[in-house]
């Protein structure tokens, strides 16, 4: 199969503008920018039915049709803060075919009627964001982006700002914070980005992936994209698919295809042959599915995963085998909420500190059945009353876990020494 | 559509305006939802969660837009995750259940959140006894803890954030209600949010700490023991308080307060002030006060020096002796007297002066203001009337402030002028330098040191662009105060902005007029009396037989300079003054936490303080003294002072229909601020007392022309000292206030970089300065923002700078350190 978003898998050198020039690059821009109407481009990725690859699926076409239009200036802001555990693909993107990447930006952008993007990376990904400064550079001088795009009234500046190394900052009201100077804190919803967002804004929030999808969109048709795909979640998407599995990476799939076929067909299958425990559908944030076979043949799109009792999410797929005991794995997601939570509200800041101390006394094996028991009740406590969804997310593998996957929380107890 | 919806809140059917947050819309049925980072004042931020309750909405019929209906009854359906009712919006039929068994279940689990990293200490708490945490665990906290109490956070227990306020880093629930006082009340956000998680703390990252003029009222609304002042800290159990209602003496703004009080052992079984806590006037202070009026409010009224007995000078010395003696003596020396005079200062409440006049009156004695700035007569003619409130201007209106640094010299001002520039109404500041208040200004001019009239002047041009919005604006007010002008330059600058405000027709309506930026409680109320200052205090001492001076230290000001032949001097005062020093006869007056009184302030509002702890040894209240002196020579005056208002309303036309009932009067404020809940507003108090009540505006039939020179001009290469107000000086109200030392500092004077260059000083570099004769040490801080030829000298900082208004251009000699 050859790839819609990881192109550069296919063709050599496709971060090289004259190289993606050769292969198509800048049609569909040239196409929207010089022959369409902005609600018109909105309409066609209404149509396509693409949804967000952030996490929240949410359709792209319809975040757009909410930007307000009695409000002015509307900027466009690129998700790149990439932190979930488990997802490196807006990097390969980022990388390697980073033109498409552009080129989506800029017709979001033109869509929304938006004059200024930025691209928000995590702070690790500096090296990145100097190669795109280079190639917005060439791409403003080639007519692409700047003023006067393709020699007409649409101008858009483009700019790339680096996040500092927090997490949170991947949602998106505390991404916008972070962009306008202040603490990297989520917002209260609503409003949401779109009616309030950058600077009091009008805002579309996209994620890296979702936007690369649009070039091929407006080049091929909405009936081509939603071709692709299953009924429930059309298109295609980048699996990252990481854990005890032989073939970790990005697999560019349709929706639909099984966790099995990506597990074992596409990812070489399990590390010394050993059999599947559960899995994780979404990094750290997922509830754990069990991984029988009825799980195994699940069709990964949004609406089948969500039957399962977990998300998809950004569809970071960590597979767990037999080896891997829970009570570290929740010791471990928990290390990583408790340290990033924002400290916003208490739910979260108190529980996941609370939660944090749990985990580490039952993965030490000092914990007792009660202590199991209040771990739970204290994730469940937590759960519906957050300010945003990290602290909510937090508390997800902890309470699926120990539901599951009770034997991996018998009590033991240290022999003392003596 | 409506702009009012109706609602259900406990089962309690409320109607308000739409807009309003579930939160508010339950406090007007005194459905009191517990809450710890939303607050009135500061709006939502839902971060504690704790005001979790159960919303549901009537189920609209698509084809009908109308209400489903059950059994004749709206179908409601409930959210499916409680809501926090700081920021959800009241709708139409909206059904808030907020002790439903799931609405109690997730505010305890919240509670149990915080209590999990709460060191709990109240026993040794400042908070404890008034604390919404403590109050709300007590109500629905958890008996027993299930988290591991070896587990517990722990971090800095005793953390300045500046030498005014303390921070318990173990205490703080990272409810952000300071750090958004700062931000978005205070416009002065200096402290903020360090690291995240569990490790969120509170920083102050000024120099000085917490440099803010209103960092004690996060103290207020801090909803645990986190934020203390150096103040009050370990000083007292607030269950021991006792509250005396009070109005601040330190500035003309008048903010309400309420002093509370104990007696202790510490203090020789005594019943002393412990703190100065802000009481609710949403016309004057809203919910705050500042923090001269927090942590100097009353220190001077129990320095050691506080004069305690009746005295008089005999062969040099002084003798006790007792009141009547002291009386019969004044009383004799008033009337041997050709023509005594009165001195007296806007420190007096309405009382004291109104009976100082009587006395005056039957003496035929001259009475005079002690003040450097002018204006007052026509603040009585234009100023605000009653009915006004800085909080009704906005979008449409405009606001005029010239000649004052208005942070330092009337904080609560500046916030609500800051505030109503907010809401859209036109600030314009008008200065000869930068100060705070520009930041928040649409227009700023500057003009030259000696050019104020002039400039307001010009701006009274029927082409001017200030006159045409002035012209057009619903509502103006101007706010105008003495900097770089003594007593001329100020009534001239007064006479300008009157004329301004006249020709465009903003006056005797409400929140309409003139306010001078006094230096005193009660400038304005003397003013209103009659009392008139003189341009030369130094020909009345040289020629006058008698003077009776009533709160005012001309001798240490430097106002006055006593020669051999000096006059008779009857000094009636609360401390150990210069001009006490050099007293024929010595009257020990109460301070004003120890009696009752009014005071009108800046906005003409007269307003009512009470009696708080009892008198220092003999002293006695002003208008008592004055009405014993008059009893000696057959005057009887009022000696109670609600009688005495009584006279006063019915002589001063201006006062007309004000008594100590009217100005007692309350009426339901918002938001309504409760002690017995505490989370809510904050330990503010609410005010039962009374809110005061507006002069009304004095009939006018004509204006004076506006006449008079501005300040003096900066003379090519030579240097004008100009006299400035400094919130924080050295003056003894503040002085004694031992916390504020190190704001005050030493002498400080300022000037531009280039003149500091042209003469080879250096920023930092000491200085003696001679001027008008006198002399003293100060610190040079070079500061671009001071115009070129000008020497910023501050009030009250040991050099005087009073001279009937005029500042004296002087050389600066280079002192050599050693
Ligand atoms: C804690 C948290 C972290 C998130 N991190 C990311 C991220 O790193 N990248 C991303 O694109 N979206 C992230 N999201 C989702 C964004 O909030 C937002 O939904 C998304 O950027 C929208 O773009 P999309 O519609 O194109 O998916 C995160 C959300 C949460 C709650
Ligand atoms: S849930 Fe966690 S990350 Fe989100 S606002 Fe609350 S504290 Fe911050
Ligand atoms: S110090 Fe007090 S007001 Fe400030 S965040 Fe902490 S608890 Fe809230
Ligand atoms: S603003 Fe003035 S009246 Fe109010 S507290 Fe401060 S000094 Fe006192
Ligand atoms: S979240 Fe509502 S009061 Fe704090």
């Amino acid at each position: 199969m050859t790839h819609i978003l990881l192109r550069h898998r296919d063709i050599p050198d496709l971060d090289k503008l004259a190289v993606y020039e050769k292969q198509g690059g800048f049609k569909a821009l040239k196409k929207v920018v010089t022959g369409m109407r902005p609600e018109a481009v909105t309409q066609l990725v209404m149509d396509s039915g693409l949804r967000g690859r952030g996490g929240a699926g949410f359709p792209t076409g319809r975040k757009w049709m909410f930007v307000d239009k009695n409000n002015w200036p509307h900027y466009v802001v690129v998700n790149a803060d990439e932190s979930e555990p488990g997802t490196f693909k807006d990097r390969e993107i980022l990388e390697s075919n980073p033109l498409q990447f552009l080129e989506g930006v800029a017709i979001a952008a033109f869509a929304v009627e938006a004059h200024t993007a930025y691209i928000y990376l995590r702070g690790e990904f500096w090296p990145i964001a100097a190669e795109l400064d280079k190639r917005i550079a060439a791409m403003e001088k080639a007519g692409y982006l700047g003023k006067r795009v393709f020699g007409t009234d649409y101008t858009l500046k483009v700019h790339t700002h680096l996040g500092a190394g927090a997490y949170i900052c991947g949602e998106e009201t505390a991404l916008l914070e972070s962009l306008e100077g202040k603490r990297g804190q989520p917002r209260i919803r609503p409003p949401f980005p779109p009616v309030s967002g950058l600077y009091g804004k009008p805002t579309v929030v996209n994620n890296v992936e979702t936007l690369t999808n649009l070039p091929p969109i407006i080049n091929n048709g909405a009936d081509w994209y939603k071709s692709l795909g299953t009924a429930d979640t059309v298109g295609v998407k980048i699996f990252c698919l990481s854990g005890r599995v032989r073939k970790p990476g990005n697999y560019e799939l349709p929706f639909g295809i099984t966790f099995r076929e990506l597990i074992y067909e596409h990812g070489g299958g399990i590390i010394d042959g050993v059999p599947i425990k559960a899995i994780m559908a979404a990094g750290a944030s997922s509830a754990l599915i069990l991984a029988d076979d009825q799980t195994l043949d699940t069709p990964l799109d949004y609406g089948s995963v969500h039957r399962l009792g977990a998300e998809l999410g950004s569809a970071s797929v960590i597979v767990l085998d037999e080896t891997v005991r829970l009570d570290w794995l929740i010791d471990k997601t928990m290390t990583f909420f408790k340290h990033e939570s924002c400290g916003k509200c208490t739910p979260c800041r108190d529980g996941s500190f609370w939660m944090k101390h749990l985990t580490e006394r039952i993965r030490d094996g000092n914990g007792s059945a009660e202590d199991v028991k209040l771990l739970d009740s204290v994730a469940r406590q937590m759960q519906g009353k957050c300010l945003c969804a990290l602290g909510e997310f937090s508390t997800q593998a902890v309470v699926s876990s120990i539901e599951k996957f009770p034997g991996d929380f018998g009590i033991k107890r240290k022999v003392s020494a003596s | 559509m409506t702009d009012r919806v109706t609602l259900t809140i406990d089962g309690k059917q409320v109607t308000v305006p739409a807009g309003m947050l579930v939160v508010d819309a339950a406090k007007k049925v005194a459905v009191h939802i517990p809450i710890f980072c939303y607050h009135p004042k500061l709006g939502s931020a839902a971060m504690c969660r704790q005001c979790l309750v159960e919303v549901g909405r009537p189920i609209i019929d698509h084809a009908t837009g109308h209400p489903e209906l059950e059994d004749g009854f709206p179908r409601i359906q409930f959210s499916a995750k409680l809501e926090t009712a700081c920021t959800t919006l009241v709708s139409e039929g909206m059904v808030v259940l907020t002790q439903s068994e799931r609405a109690r279940k997730g505010q305890k689990e919240v509670l149990e959140f915080l209590l999990t990293s709460h060191p709990l200490d109240c026993p040794i708490c400042d908070k404890g006894g008034e604390c919404p945490l403590q109050n709300l665990t007590m109500a629905h906290g958890p008996g027993k803890s299930r988290f591991l109490f070896d587990e517990k956070h722990h971090a800095e227990k005793q953390v300045p954030l500046g030498e005014l306020i303390f921070l318990d880093r173990e205490r703080c629930i990272q409810c952000g209600r300071c750090v958004r006082f700062q931000e978005n009340v205070a416009g002065e956000p200096v402290i903020g949010f360090y690291q995240r998680g569990r490790s969120m703390d509170i920083v102050s990252f000024s120099e000085p700490g917490f440099d803010s003029v209103f960092s004690g009222n996060t103290t207020d609304i801090c909803p645990v023991g986190a934020l203390t002042t150096a103040d009050f800290r370990f000083g007292a159990r607030p269950w021991e308080l006792m509250a005396a209602a009070s109005i601040c003496s330190q500035c003309a703004v008048g903010c309400n307060t309420t002093l509370n009080t104990r007696r202790e052992a510490r203090s020789d079984g005594q019943i002393v002030v412990k703190r100065v806590m802000p009481r609710q006037n949403e016309q004057v202070n809203e919910l705050w006060i500042c923090d001269k009026g927090r942590f100097a409010g009353y220190h001077y009224t129990e320095r050691d020096d506080r004069l305690l007995k009746p005295q008089v000078r005999r062969d040099d010395k002084f003798r006790s002796v007792s009141w009547d003696a002291a009386f019969l003596q004044a009383a004799e020396k008033l009337q041997d007297a050709e023509k005594p005079v009165f001195l007296v200062s806007g420190r007096l409440s309405n009382e004291d002066l109104f009976n100082l006049l009587q006395l005056a009156d039957g003496l035929g004695a001259e009475t005079l203001l002690y003040t450097n700035m002018g204006g007052g007569d026509l603040t009585g003619m234009v100023g605000l009337t009653s009915g006004s409130n800085l909080a009704d201007l906005g979008l449409g209106d405009v606001i005029l402030v010239v000649a004052s640094d208005l942070q330092e010299e009337a904080p609560l001002w500046w916030l609500r002028i800051k505030q109503a520039a907010e809401r859209g109404a036109m600030l314009i500041v008008v200065n000869p330098r930068e100060t705070k208040l520009e930041k928040h200004a649409d227009y700023v001019v500057r003009y030259a040191y000696g050019d104020e009239i002039k400039t307001i002047q010009d701006m009274n041009k029927a082409t001017h662009k200030i006159h045409k919005v002035f012209a057009k604006a619903a509502n103006a007010v101007i706010f105008y105060g003495s900097e770089g002008l003594g007593l001329e330059g100020s009534s001239g600058l007064a006479g300008a902005c009157t004329s301004l405000l006249v020709d465009t027709g903003h006056y005797a309506r409400p929140n309409n007029g003139l306010v001078g930026v006094w230096q005193r409680a009660n400038d304005q109320g003397a003013w209103e009396l009659g009392f008139r200052p003189v341009k030369d205090l130094q020909v009345i001492f040289d020629k006058s037989e008698v003077v009776y001076i009533v709160g005012a230290d001309p001798v240490g000001d430097g106002a006055v300079r006593l020669k051999k032949r000096k006059p008779f001097m009857i000094v009636q005062e609360l401390l150990s003054t210069d001009t006490v020093g050099h007293a024929d006869l010595v009257l020990p007056a109460r301070a004003f936490t120890e009696r009752e009184g009014t005071y009108t302030s800046g906005e003409r509002r007269v307003q009512r303080f009470y009696q708080a702890v009892p008198p220092r040894g003999e002293s006695r209240p002003d208008y008592e003294i004055v009405a014993e002196i008059a009893a000696r020579l057959d005057t009887a005056l009022e000696r109670e002072p609600g009688l005495v208002m009584d006279q006063l309303a019915e002589h001063i036309p201006a006062f007309g229909g004000i008594s100590y009932l009217k100005v007692s009067e309350v009426v339901e404020q918002w938001p309504v601020i409760n002690r017995s809940e505490l989370f809510y507003g904050g330990a503010v108090y609410e005010n039962t007392q009374g809110l005061g009540m507006q002069l009304r505006p004095a009939p006018v039939t004509s204006f004076p022309v506006s006449k008079g020179k501005g300040g003096l001009r900066p003379k090519e290469g030579l240097l004008l000292a100009v006299p400035v107000n400094k919130l924080y000086d050295q003056g003894l109200t503040v002085l004694s206030a031992p916390l504020l030392r190190e704001r005050i500092g030493e002498l400080k004077v300022c000037m531009n970089p280039d003149e500091a260059d042209r003469l080879g000083f250096e920023n930092g570099a000491r200085l003696r300065i001679g001027l008008n004769g006198n002399n003293a040490k100060a610190l040079l801080v070079v500061d671009p923002t001071v115009p070129s030829g000008i020497l910023l000298v501050p009030r009250s900082m040991g050099l005087p700078i009073f001279e009937a208004g005029m500042p004296v251009l002087s050389k600066v000699r280079k002192k050599v350190t050693g």
